[in-house]
């Protein structure tokens, strides 16, 4: 954006166009933040910035949860225009570094410690080639079971600890005439009861090398075929009309007492509070069954472009802004998710938030920390993508577990 | 504008009218029902929206959600609802529908009253290039915009619209000349009139309802285009479309049907007032009549 | 224009022979080098191993067998098949039926014109989410119905996956057929009465007024309404995202949301340019015998 700005005033100029010059002090942020809380979770890091005299140029871009940015971003920087910062996820930050189109945080980084206070799974995306090339803004994790407590009191219902305790659960509270569970039919959604499902199926080592290094053993095996089966034994609890329905929509039905369980990423967790409930009283949190000691997580990061050779001054100020543990922990209050760093205490969260807190530092110290699958954190945007395809079809009835492995392996082997 | 035949010549009796009047009717229906349905939620407070009833009419009548679609709603950082965003489009939208409507007029002129070898393989381009996939096109041109320094600027985004109308207006422009008797542009050209002369004249006159139609085409795709509104223009030249997506299109959060529904149809207005004002120049045409044997 | 007399002209005369084609060729220039000049680029991304930008690494025909493989392609081909005849073909009947009756000297034409029109101004955005409560069975019309009494009466086509198709026909169709109708009109009213009048004295009836007279002369606004119609149902991408998602499962991908998802979401714009490469040989396949019929026959 500054290089370009002879260029770019001389042409306004010479066109009148209405596009206003921009200060030298500014940083422009593309990012997909649209609804209410998520701007006010932004706006702690604006006005962090605001205070260091620097501007925020505001290019805010919904939908697909990223997908419309990413395409705005394409166009943005094979025009020569890239933003300052964009926030990105997971192996998306990966392939842009490739292409040498991020800008190096390694003096900013180094100045404040990030080696050592951001985990390894965490810096596998925010680094490349040994330079760091985005803060990370939040962890949020994806093996999270949320439950409406009064259907789970009255039907005598414990925290289920494992896969049959579960389904048992589910049983009782369809049988009672509730929900068993409450599902959105998108693609993502289903994943995300994938991962939850696979790594406890599996265990850590499956999930290792079926998602992240797409080993064709391990995809194609038996230990897959049961994650599919027990998907269809999911399939079961969900209610008729649970195709193409959002996930707030899905949520808001345990919150209001029509649906027992929800499997969703902890961002859940501000729908019920929004709603004026509290945890522990009126909805529990707990790991998925089986992945209690695992954290499967994604991290929303700001990755920032180069605009020059060297990096910014702003840019500098907004990744440290962002990785400062005061905004760390304002943020994510108001977001919903827990700090990338491993430092810090985190009393001012709500009871679920410590939990994911703790479970975090536990995952990181014990090696296992893993990248979401259905959250692009395991595998590039191509696989992940297949993987989805073959999910959903199958949990569409398309066709049978058998199947599916078959599909899956075939459908990552397209997609590397 | 308006000729004295506005209407067809066709006689009908009394019991087809009623048939005719009855379908007419009936297709209304069909198309108002989705406006119903917005109009009405957007009228609701959100409380009534959630607890279902989607064709009842509101309880609460509340005009709070246009007012929030206008000017409070989350768009980003900022809740500024939709108003900031509404000049940029005007600014975008205006030149590029008329540069592109005149610019298809002339051409579809030309292709029917000025006939050279070749034409026709021309108009077949043009015609063809209608159906380029946009998604082609985004990255190339986004590289060439950013070569000529025009990229995140209203100019360029205007161009780009152009570029990808052009094929339509020309379309509709010359299948409705191509019906126009060419002996009254003969006679004119035998008479010394020049190109433009016979341009203005002539075609143009009674150009009405072509008009209005490539009006209404070119204004609809280019006001209420996302892909290249958002990736061609900066963080303060974002057109309206772009505004209301992301209003729409947050992931997160009480979705607020009502200042959804306020805001498309305040989206919309521009485009429906086009529609309106374009429509009382579509009438039967005054060539009717006026070449004889 | 004798090429003999040719040589004589003076330089007014020359400009006037140019100026038609000067006029034509921004446009044209325009078109060769952003339309086409893309669509050579594209043709050769296809055979390149491009991820998230543009890359000019040659990988033969991988991408395309790559394509071929894929599940979804098939579901996307035949959904625009069966999607795009009939939009077509009830667009525009629809639209020409409306236009006939909308020319018959109606009271309030305008007002009823722009009912008919008005769905094309709002962008599907945020109509998808009105459709999609429409054609959901939970709040939708089965539910609106059922509450007057018709306790059977079931309409859940947008939660099954053979007959989600559908319903995007359904939307689609309320979108464009007004538009189509204008188009229609616009051609009915460019037809001379003088004509009419005379066959009418001939002792012609309505009917084969029409169908012998008015309907053949609206043969170029048929190619236009065919254009238009056919442009849309490729392009469908708005639609289908805000209705279904592409959902249910993958039962509704279209050529349009596979291109889009392949080129941007996935990072594979390889194989999203072979994607976009086929359709193009195919849309060429159809459009370019059937431009060529209907422009041969005009002198």
């Amino acid at each position: 954006m500054r290089d370009y700005f002879g260029k770019t005033t001389a042409v306004a100029i010479a066109l009148m166009a209405t596009t206003s010059v921009a200060q030298a002090e500014d940083v422009e942020v593309l990012h997909w933040w649209t609804s209410g809380g998520e701007a006010a979770a932004l706006n702690v890091l604006k006005d962090d910035l605001a205070s260091q005299g620097i501007g925020w140029q505001d290019m805010p871009v919904a939908g697909g949860g990223g997908t419309q940015a990413m395409t705005v971003l394409r166009a943005r920087v094979t025009s020569g225009n890239p933003p300052t910062a964009v926030q990105m996820l997971g192996f998306d930050i990966t392939d842009w570094a490739k292409e040498d189109a991020l800008a190096n945080l390694n003096a900013i980084a180094e100045g404040d410690n990030w080696n050592v206070v951001v985990p390894a799974a965490l810096q596998k995306f925010s680094t490349h080639d040994g330079q760091w090339v985005s803060a990370p803004v939040n962890v949020h994790s994806t093996n999270w079971v949320w439950a409406n407590k009064a259907i789970m009191d009255e039907l005598g219902i414990a925290e289920p600890q494992t896969w049959d305790d579960f389904v048992a659960a589910l049983q009782a509270a369809t049988d009672a005439g509730y929900v068993g569970l409450a599902h959105g039919g998108q693609a993502w959604q289903e994943a995300t009861f994938f991962d939850g499902v696979a790594m406890s199926v599996g265990g850590p080592g499956f999930y290792q090398a079926a998602f992240v290094d797409l080993d064709e053993e391990a995809l194609g095996s038996e230990t897959m075929k049961e994650v599919f089966d027990r998907m269809a034994t999911l399939r079961g609890f969900v209610d008729d009309n649970f195709s193409g329905r959002d996930w707030n929509l899905a949520t808001a039905m345990v919150i209001n007492k029509e649906a027992a369980f929800q499997l969703m990423g902890d961002w859940a967790k501000g729908e019920f509070l929004n709603a004026g409930k509290v945890p522990g009283e009126d909805f529990l949190c707990f790991r998925f069954p089986g992945s209690q000691d695992q954290v499967t997580f994604n991290s929303d990061q700001f990755a920032m472009f180069s605009q020059g050779d060297a990096v910014s001054a702003e840019q500098g100020a907004l990744a440290t802004a962002i990785m400062s543990p005061g905004f760390q922990i304002a943020f994510n209050k108001v977001k919903g998710s827990v700090p990338a760093r491993t430092d810090l205490d985190a009393s001012d969260l709500d009871a679920c938030g410590q939990q994911a807190y703790e479970d975090f530092k536990a995952a990181d110290a014990s090696g296992n920390l893993f990248g979401s699958m259905a959250h692009g954190h395991a595998n590039p945007a191509s696989v992940k993508n297949a993987m989805y395809d073959v999910i959903t079809a199958h949990f569409n009835g398309e066709f049978d577990s058998a199947a599916a492995v078959a599909e899956l392996v075939t459908a990552v082997d397209i997609a590397k | 504008m308006s000729s004295n035949a506005t209407a067809t010549v066709v006689r009908t009796g009394a019991s087809a009218r009623f048939v005719i009047y009855t379908l007419l009717a009936l297709f209304s229906l069909f198309y108002l029902l989705p406006l119903y349905v917005m109009v009405v939620n957007s009228l609701k407070p959100l409380s009534e929206i959630q607890s279902g009833g989607m064709m009842s009419l509101p309880e609460v009548w509340t005009l709070a959600p246009w007012k929030s679609a206008w000017s409070t709603a989350q768009i980003g950082v900022e809740a500024t609802g939709l108003q900031p965003f509404f000049w940029n489009s005007i600014v975008m939208v205006v030149p590029a529908v008329a540069i592109s409507t005149v610019l298809g007029a002339l051409n579809g002129y030309v292709l029917t009253k000025w006939r050279f070898r070749g034409d026709t393989i021309i108009f077949g381009l043009l015609l063809f290039g209608c159906f380029i996939p946009f998604q082609m096109v985004l990255i190339p041109m986004a590289r060439m915009l950013g070569l000529v320094g025009l990229a995140g600027t209203v100019p360029g985004l205007v161009f780009v619209h152009l570029v990808y109308g052009i094929g339509f207006s020309t379309l509709y422009f010359r299948n409705y000349y191509q019906q126009f008797p060419t002996e009254l542009v003969r006679a004119a050209m035998i008479d010394g009139a020049g190109f433009f002369t016979i341009f203005r004249r002539i075609m143009l006159p009674s150009s009405g309802p072509i008009a209005v139609v490539c009006i209404i085409w070119q204004f609809t795709n280019i006001w209420n285009d996302f892909l290249f509104g958002a990736s061609f223009s900066d963080f303060d030249s974002q057109p309206m479309t772009v505004a209301l997506n992301n209003l729409v299109q947050s992931s997160t959060g009480v979705k607020e049907y009502n200042v959804h529904f306020a805001g498309a149809i305040m989206a919309a207005l521009p485009t429906l007032f086009v529609y309106i004002v374009a429509g009382r120049y579509f009438v039967r045409g005054l060539m009717a009549g006026s070449v004889k044997g | 224009m004798s090429q003999v007399a040719k040589n004589r002209r003076s330089g007014n005369d020359w400009l006037r022979d140019a100026l038609p084609k000067l006029v034509l060729s921004p446009s044209l220039a325009m078109v060769l080098i952003f339309v086409y000049g893309f669509i050579i680029f594209t043709f050769y991304l296809s055979f390149t191993d491009s991820r998230i930008l543009p890359s000019y690494e040659l990988v033969g025909w991988e991408n395309y067998s790559k394509l071929f493989r894929i599940r979804a392609w098939d579901t996307a081909v035949s959904n625009l098949l069966l999607f795009g005849s009939l939009y077509i073909v009830i667009c525009c009947s629809i639209g020409l039926a409306l236009a006939i009756l909308l020319d018959q000297k109606i009271r309030a034409e305008g007002f009823i014109r722009t009912i008919y029109l008005y769905p094309m101004a709002l962008s599907f955005i945020v109509t998808g989410t009105a459709w999609k409560w429409f054609l959901d069975p939970g709040i939708g019309l089965q539910t609106v119905v059922r509450s007057w009494g018709w306790e059977s009466f079931t309409f859940d086509w947008i939660k099954d996956g053979d007959m989600a198709i559908y319903t995007i026909v359904i939307a689609a169709v309320w979108q464009t057929s007004g538009f189509v109708m204008a188009m229609f009109l616009a051609g009915l009213r460019g037809i001379d009465n003088e004509v009419l009048k005379a066959a009418q004295i001939d002792g012609a009836s309505n009917f084969s007024l029409y169908h012998r007279i008015v309907i053949p002369q609206l043969r170029p606004a048929f190619m236009s309404a065919f254009v238009v119609l056919a442009h849309m149902a490729i392009k469908s991408y708005d639609l289908v995202i805000a209705l279904t998602g592409g959902g249910p499962g993958t039962s509704t991908e279209l050529p349009a949301t596979f291109m889009y998802s392949y080129t941007f979401t996935r990072n594979q714009m390889g194989i999203g340019a072979a994607s976009a490469t086929i359709m193009l040989m195919a849309i060429a396949a159809i459009m370019v015998p059937y431009i060529y019929s209907e422009l041969r026959e005009k002198k």
